[in-house]
């Protein structure tokens, strides 16, 4: 099994009082909230966090991008991959992802994943997402060209990558009289693409396709919808007529490894909530801008996902659902081992900083996880 | 009492519409809150004309093509309907984004309009104004905040809601995004082909619209030539509903005037 380190860099000095009197801890969250000399420390430490994780024996570290947010701290993911090539030697650095649609000019992103793949020596995990709804609030992009301009965008940067230039793009959304990407990915013939995903069906689907086999990357599902989705995606790459491999699907979740079960719930236990329930929820009208996913995908999502951000799930809830592994090396080895035999999945991405849990015990987590956990499914 | 429901269709498109009432027609597009209910205030109308009112593609029960990708193909496309309708030239009549989509028909062609009446439309921002993100509201905040009258704001909520009428709802949402998201709810090119209105215009708009407030109305009475202006207190965005009867007898009393 592949590991990767993740991390979302929440702004943990967030007064949460003050997040609770705004609809959400996004988008209209005022930016007074956030204190430079405190967010300044927050980076170093996530930083360090990331390229610790080398020593630890990781195999991947990886960030991601979001906007207009104390959920996390990276509108611009690439710069911190940047800073952790220099940091690292061995790892590779996923970005997971990029957001294609907010974009409006996709090969700006097909040139610094270029870069970060030349800068690493070939290092570069590449991932596609369209972005949460909230982004389309930030952005203005509008939702209902979302899907659109996500597949032309893809398609540009593959292309940018693989076809050589100069070529001309023609599409709806984007159109380029001389694509030619300088510089051409290290990796030949590109970076590999993982795209991280709520299970939306129209995108299993797509990232099964024969054509593309991406990694398919379940996040903040409870183990019960990871297992879905992780089956529709492999029941779908059997309708195209073909075996995936246990590395095209990924599950990322919370971690949280301590002696004992009880240990671990006392010291992560509020970490976790403050994910789910601070920096987390949103009202629909924020979280699914209409068009966002296809009606019926909303009407699914919307019954699958009712109670988000209505109520505030406690540690437990969270715990049984298998929405966060919390436990002792032996239960999270356990629900580790019973995800790999319910779906095959051989790639997990970990968050072992969470919410506002402190450096402190980010640390100790990560090497109990490294020496407890990971080694077992290294056999 | 509402009239039965027909069906218009133009190309690839089956309209829902509502046929009521007798005299010369008055053609009546709705808002992005969807096909309306009809109410006292099409009564009105109705005694004394006929009230012509289709759903817009994509919204409600009307499947919506894809080739309507903005306010533009909206236009194009009532322009086609009005050829198709064979009622000689309308009374045009279109309320907020009706209103703007009545608008940009009438810059391209007023050919089939005797006059325009646009109340509280979209199409025109005013800089330094924002106007209200109906995209952000909650449920209960979009009913809220269309009304003055909050009474009424109070009965709709109350209204239990059939999966049928959440379907059309979310219809709705989605057409409106098409419509309106970004540039959000105005389109840059109005403005400046405003002069081609042609025929008799009243703007109607609410005092107290939290959507577009009603300054809102100063650059469309700047940018149609002799377009009159009408502002009716204790109102909200949803004027046909807020003050029906104001509305009503406003929209009245501009028709008769001419």
């Amino acid at each position: 099994m592949q590991f990767t380190c993740f991390t979302l860099m929440p702004y943990r000095p967030l007064d949460m009082e003050a997040r609770h009197k705004e609809r959400s801890a996004w988008v209209v969250l005022p930016n007074r909230l956030y204190d430079p000399v405190k967010g300044a420390d927050e980076y170093e430490s996530y930083i360090n966090q990331l390229a610790y994780a080398e020593e630890l024996g990781f195999d991947n570290i990886g960030v991601n991008e979001h906007h207009q947010t104390a959920y996390g701290m990276m509108p611009a993911p690439n710069l911190i991959a940047s800073a952790l090539i220099q940091r690292t030697k061995r790892v590779k650095i996923a970005v997971l992802g990029r957001a294609l649609p907010l974009s409006n000019n996709p090969l700006f992103i097909a040139e610094e994943f270029a870069m970060l793949d030349n800068m690493s020596r070939g290092r570069l995990i590449a991932g596609f997402v369209r972005g949460i709804g909230t982004e389309y609030h930030a952005t203005g992009v509008n939702p209902v060209f979302s899907h659109e301009r996500f597949h032309e965008a893809h398609d540009l940067i593959v292309q940018a990558w693989t076809k050589p230039g100069p070529f001309e793009f023609e599409g709806d959304h984007y159109n380029f009289k001389y694509v030619n990407c300088w510089p051409r990915p290290y990796q030949q013939p590109r970076p590999q693409i993982w795209v991280p995903s709520q299970g939306s069906s129209e995108t299993v689907k797509w990232a099964a396709d024969p054509s593309r086999k991406y990694q398919f990357l379940v996040t903040f599902s409870s183990a019960e919808l990871v297992t879905r989705y992780l089956n529709a995606y492999r029941t779908q790459a059997r309708e195209f007529g073909y075996e995936p491999s246990g590395d095209q699907m990924g599950w990322a979740v919370p971690v949280y490894v301590a002696d004992t079960d009880e240990r671990a719930k006392a010291e992560a236990g509020r970490a976790i909530e403050s994910l789910f329930g601070d920096y987390l929820p949103n009202p629909w009208e924020m979280l699914l801008p209409p068009g966002y996913t296809s009606m019926s995908s909303m009407k699914t999502t919307m019954k699958l996902r009712s109670s988000l951000g209505k109520v505030r799930p406690t540690a437990d809830q969270l715990i049984d659902s298998g929405t966060a592994l919390i436990g002792s090396p032996a239960t999270v080895r356990r629900k580790i081992s019973e995800m790999v035999d319910r779906t095959g999945v051989n790639s997990l991405v970990t968050m072992l900083q969470f919410g506002v849990l402190p450096d402190d015990l980010t640390k100790r987590n990560m090497e109990m996880f490294a020496s407890e956990v990971m080694p077992h499914f290294r056999k | 009492m509402a009239p039965p429901i027909q069906r218009h269709k133009v190309r690839d498109i089956e309209a829902r519409m509502m046929r009521a009432g007798s005299g010369a027609p008055l053609l009546f597009l709705h808002s992005a809150g969807g096909f309306p209910v009809w109410t006292p205030f099409f009564d009105k109308l109705a005694a004394q004309y006929e009230v012509i009112i289709p759903e817009h593609p994509g919204f409600g029960d009307t499947a919506g093509p894809a080739w309507i990708r903005n306010i533009g193909d909206m236009a194009m496309y009532y322009l086609d309907f009005l050829d198709t309708l064979g009622v000689g030239k309308v009374h045009l009549v279109g309320h907020s984004l009706g209103g703007w989509t009545a608008a940009e028909v009438a810059i391209r062609n007023c050919g089939h309009l005797k006059d325009l009446t646009l109340i509280a439309p979209a199409g025109l921002r005013v800089k330094g104004v924002p106007s209200g993100d109906n995209f952000i509201w909650s449920a209960e905040e979009s009913v809220r905040n269309m009304f003055h009258n909050q009474k009424i704001a109070d009965a709709i909520l109350a209204m239990p809601q059939s999966e049928e009428d959440m379907d059309r709802a979310l219809a709705n949402r989605f057409m409106a995004a098409r419509m309106g998201w970004e540039p959000r709810w105005h389109d840059p090119a109005l403005a400046r082909w405003l002069h081609r209105v042609s025929v008799p215009t009243q703007i109607i708009w609410g005092a107290n619209d939290k959507l577009f407030p009603s300054v809102y109305s100063e650059p469309w009475k700047q940018g149609i030539p002799g377009a009159r202006v009408e502002i009716i207190p204790e109102c909200g965005h949803a004027v046909t509903a807020d003050k029906g009867d104001a509305c009503a007898a406003t929209i009245l009393s501009f028709l008769a005037g001419r």
